[in-house]
């Protein structure tokens, strides 16, 4: 008769962390910023690019060069590219605008055979819709603080 | 007869007489794409969906099932499926199709040990002449179901797995040509808190390890009579814990071969499968596809196959839940 396998919970995270592959941390913040980095540059090469060659200022830059960025991340997730860099990258790419503009792309073409209005309009944010509702509450709680410091928050 | 605690022992020896495995592009770049009887090129297959390519994947494993046992449609008693969407749609709506008395079952990625189990037991007590066992997966339905949308780009860790696509299918007969099943171990259900779902091997390693030693137990054979110990999919970071759990039990696992059906399908080292496959098609396809090819090549006299499932619903996870596992244990001889 053997005998089976007699251990609590907690010993076995220990024994199973033991023999589980380490994600290396220093090498993905360095993936993360390199192409995070890059992603960032190209942005920037865009905005130079309209305020040079369609006479923008930098304010006007600012939108078309977000939309240029969106298109394109928009185009590599229907070509099935993006996931593929994003394993490698990691927050490299989820970090950026572009990574947003996956999430909703992404929720978008997965959910396209549930049908326009319940498959890509109800699931479009399913991911992103969390940035927005967090990223809208900070929002609300910086505005009070500038408030009350009376700085104005410009 | 129940023999023991939780095996059942089929003392009328049911046999496989026809098998049929479907797979995706995937699993068709691995080593053991030779043995399947169709690769699709295409993980859409020209269906609208991705559920219904994996619907389609099971229609076609089970035609050629069929086709291969010589057997007519009519002639079928039962078909017993599951896979892991949501109430088990792709086996049900493949049941519409087939149009025979349907038992669908679930068991996560331990289904396809499960409904061989269960076709054995029926056929072996008489129940039935002719049974169909089948289980399905697909890498898209299951990312889609269980984890983010295919095309989103999120990081996945080295312990994570990826979901085979493919179908298998078995037809059990009381009697005819092929490889005989002659147990059955029904597992229980082992949680030992593992809450992470990007690492099901770790979480399924010791139900695997639970069944293995039960069946050990209840029937009195040692590894030494196996030639081949396959488990499901505990693939590269399941498979050595529930090698070392195996050895502080004190099963000489050495005396036999240990193996994962999740480290076969792929080339590990060369696809991008993280730790390797997993999934209700990963042990079928290799067990149905590569493993009884080889019985009937003589290169194998008698295996034992450990369908291991993880039991968790992307809400239990969502909420906190540890992940409840599974295995089943059958056993596989040539007939001689």
């Amino acid at each position: 008769m053997f005998k089976g396998t007699t251990m609590s919970a907690k010993e076995y995270k220990a024994f199973a962390q033991v023999r589980e592959p380490s994600r290396s941390i220093f090498s993905n913040c360095l993936k993360a910023f390199l192409v995070g980095g890059a992603i960032c540059t190209f942005g920037q090469l865009i905005q130079n690019l309209y305020m040079t060659y369609l006479k923008m200022s930098e304010t006007q830059a600012g939108n078309p060069t977000v939309a240029t960025l969106i298109l394109i991340s928009v185009i590599l997730t229907s070509l099935g590219v993006y996931d593929k860099l994003a394993q490698w990258a990691g927050a490299g790419s989820a970090v950026p605008v572009t990574g947003f503009a996956n999430s909703m792309c992404s929720a978008a073409l997965e959910y396209r055979s549930e049908g326009l209005v319940l498959g890509v309009g109800g699931n479009m944010f399913k991911l992103a819709g969390s940035v927005i509702v967090f990223g809208t509450v900070a929002a609300f709680f910086v505005g009070i603080a500038h408030l009350i410091l009376g700085t104005g928050g410009q | 007869m129940l023999r023991g605690k939780q095996t059942w022992w089929f003392e009328n020896r049911p046999v496989i007489t026809g098998v049929g495995t479907v797979v995706g592009p995937d699993e068709g770049e691995g080593p053991l794409a030779a043995d399947f009887d169709l690769v699709h090129p295409e993980l859409d297959m020209q269906q609208k969906s991705w559920e219904k390519a994996e619907r389609l994947l099971m229609e076609q494993a089970s035609d050629f099932a069929i086709q291969s046992s010589g057997l007519q449609k009519e002639e079928l008693q039962y078909y017993v499926g599951g896979d892991l969407m949501n109430q088990i749609i792709s086996s049900s709506f493949a049941a519409r199709d087939l149009g025979l008395p349907y038992i669908g079952v679930f068991g996560a990625c331990s289904t396809s040990m499960e409904t061989l189990a269960l076709a054995a037991q029926l056929v072996n007590s008489g129940s039935a002449h002719h049974v169909l066992a089948g289980t399905c997966s697909h890498n898209c339905t299951v990312e889609k179901q269980f984890r983010f949308p295919t095309e989103y780009g999120s990081q996945k860790p080295p312990t994570a797995q990826y979901t085979v696509t493919g179908a298998g299918a078995a037809i059990v007969s009381e009697s005819g040509q092929g490889p005989v099943v002659t147990s059955a171990t029904i597992g229980k259900i082992v949680d030992l808190g593992v809450t992470d779902p990007f690492n099901m091997g770790a979480a399924m390693a010791p139900a695997a390890v639970d069944t293995i030693t039960q069946h050990f137990n209840d029937t009195g054979r040692t590894p030494a009579d196996y030639d081949l110990i396959v488990t499901g999919d505990l693939a590269g970071v399941g498979h050595p814990i529930a090698k070392d759990l195996l050895t502080r039990s004190g099963v000489p696992m050495e005396k036999t071969v240990f193996g994962d059906c999740g480290l076969m399908v792929f080339d590990v080292s060369k696809q991008k499968v993280q730790a390797g496959g997993s999934g209700c098609g990963c042990s079928a396809v290799v067990t149905y596809g590569h493993l009884l090819k080889r019985i009937a090549k003589g290169e194998l006299q008698r295996i034992l196959v450990v369908a291991t499932g993880a039991l968790l619903s992307p809400l239990s996870y969502q909420q906190g839940e540890t992940i409840p596992c599974v295995a089943h244990a059958v056993s596989i001889e040539r007939k001689g």
